[in-house]
């Protein structure tokens, strides 16, 4: 009756392999993009974001690669992002059998890329990334920063993420770098803050520690939960997480 | 082996509904030869994007008249999203009013509903008498993606055969499937929708052989 919460596994890939450690004890090969995907489908996955932190040209075409096999194995939306600068980035990924594009340092730089692409492909394969932290001198309170949490930018988080819905994102995912990797739980004031503003789907990312805290971030105006270093340690299973929601009220898949 | 085209006509990523044809058992062409389109088993319409977009690519390969050609043939064509809305007779979006193929009566046009588009994992109500969703259970969900939808049907404009309709909710409810004589048609990607999709796809091919 109503749509599912999704619960999305993140992958940091570097040139085809996966770079965070991964603790499955029934994997051949952990660092495998493509296993890995395989292994999350059965686990129950509701999407796969592969996130590419590549550096050089050389090792983009092993992403490339690497996003082509999951999509011919693995039959779930796969988003990628990293490192998308330009319109034919997008291209390229989509090509390869991308279901959707994350764009992050790349709209900060030039906003103008978010709506290339949404007009080009439509928004519903352009995902605005955003990595926020929390920055008294902003208006909303909250700051979107580059450079993995480390750079401010000036740039008011919640104007952002308004900015970037208007501009054809058809979803936006906020990173919490204050929470991220602590464990302690989703930055649930900058969900609803947010939420307040745009009207296309929000991922909550960063802060997953227990099964307690995702619906709490579905409350607050997620749309879907992404994790990773809970599922990849195996701290936490999919299908708990699944059952937890669901407990809580929220429909699951 | 059952002979399936997907129409290649520039939209989106169809290198995923290739391969889940592929593993339903199907020999995959991706083309947009017209004669090979016209003579395969099953032609497959898929599409993402916009509607007015879909259909200058559609028109661009001639796809509409394949379309249009097959049917007046009886013989099977499965659109899939956007794929699906094209065959309607026009698309609204942004005020502007496009004609679709027109193999269907009514109008695709914005769902109403707090969170656009509506992206994820939905259930479907599905009758009895379809084939499509035949042994899939009704709780399963499908993969959706999209802001547009058909809300209506107006029964007696339908082709032939009293066509199957099935229903999903986002907001409000709206067309997920229809399933005409040779045309069926769903809002979803069954392609990304996992076992349930590959069953649907599965069940698809049964009737084209």
């Amino acid at each position: 009756m109503t749509v599912a919460v999704r619960v999305i596994p993140c992958l940091d890939v570097d040139a085809g392999r996966v770079v965070k450690g991964i603790r499955f004890t029934d994997l051949r090969d952990a660092g495998d993009p493509v296993e890995l995907a395989r292994v999350y489908d059965r686990e129950g996955a509701d999407e796969l974001v592969f996130f590419d932190i590549t550096a050089s040209a050389q090792g983009r075409d092993t992403t490339y690669d690497v996003v082509r096999r999951t999509a011919e194995q693995v039959f779930i939306p796969l988003t990628v992002g990293g490192g998308v600068r330009a319109v034919e980035d997008v291209d390229l990924l989509l090509r390869a059998g991308a279901d959707k594009v994350t764009v992050n340092t790349g709209a900060v730089a030039r906003p103008e890329l978010v709506r290339e692409a949404a007009e080009r492909f439509g928004s519903q394969c352009v995902v605005l990334s955003m990595d926020v932290h929390r920055a008294p001198g902003t208006p909303s309170g909250f700051e979107v920063t580059t450079h993995g949490g480390r750079r401010g930018t000036g740039i008011d988080a919640v104007e952002w993420a308004e900015r970037g819905a208007k501009l054809g994102a058809g979803e936006i995912t906020l990173n919490s770098m204050d929470a991220d990797g602590t464990g302690d739980g989703y930055d649930l004031e900058l969900i609803r803050a947010v939420r307040g503003v745009v009207g296309v789907p929000i991922v909550a990312s960063g802060g997953a520690g227990t099964l307690a805290d995702f619906a709490p971030a579905v409350d607050a105006g997620a749309d879907a939960v992404l994790a990773a270093t809970v599922f990849h340690f195996g701290q936490l299973r999919i299908g708990d997480v699944k059952a937890r929601l669901s407990e809580a009220g929220h429909p699951v898949r | 082996m059952t002979r399936v085209v997907v129409l290649d006509y520039g939209s989106g990523n169809i290198r995923s509904a290739e391969r889940a044809l592929a593993r339903a058992g199907a020999d995959v062409e991706v083309t947009a030869d017209f004669a090979a389109a016209l003579d395969a088993d099953g032609l497959v319409v898929p599409g993402v994007g916009a509607f007015a977009a879909c259909m200058a690519g559609l028109r661009a390969v001639r796809g509409d008249r394949v379309v249009g050609r097959r049917l007046a043939g009886g013989r099977p064509v499965l659109g899939i999203c956007v794929g699906m809305q094209i065959l309607f007779e026009r698309g609204v979006e942004h005020g502007v009013q496009t004609e679709g193929c027109g193999e269907w009566p009514g109008v695709v046009d914005r769902l109403c509903a707090d969170v656009l588009p509506h992206m994820g994992w939905n259930t479907v109500e599905a009758p009895d008498e379809s084939l499509l969703f035949a042994g899939i259970d009704p709780g399963e969900r499908f993969y959706f993606v999209h802001s547009y939808a058909a809300r209506s049907f107006d029964l007696a404009g339908a082709r032939a055969n009293e066509p199957v309709l099935t229903w999903a909710t986002h907001g409000e409810p709206f067309l997920a499937a229809v399933e005409n004589g040779p045309l069926s048609a769903v809002q979803f990607h069954p392609e990304k929708s996992g076992d349930a999709g590959a069953q649907l796809l599965s069940n698809w091919l049964k009737g084209v052989s």
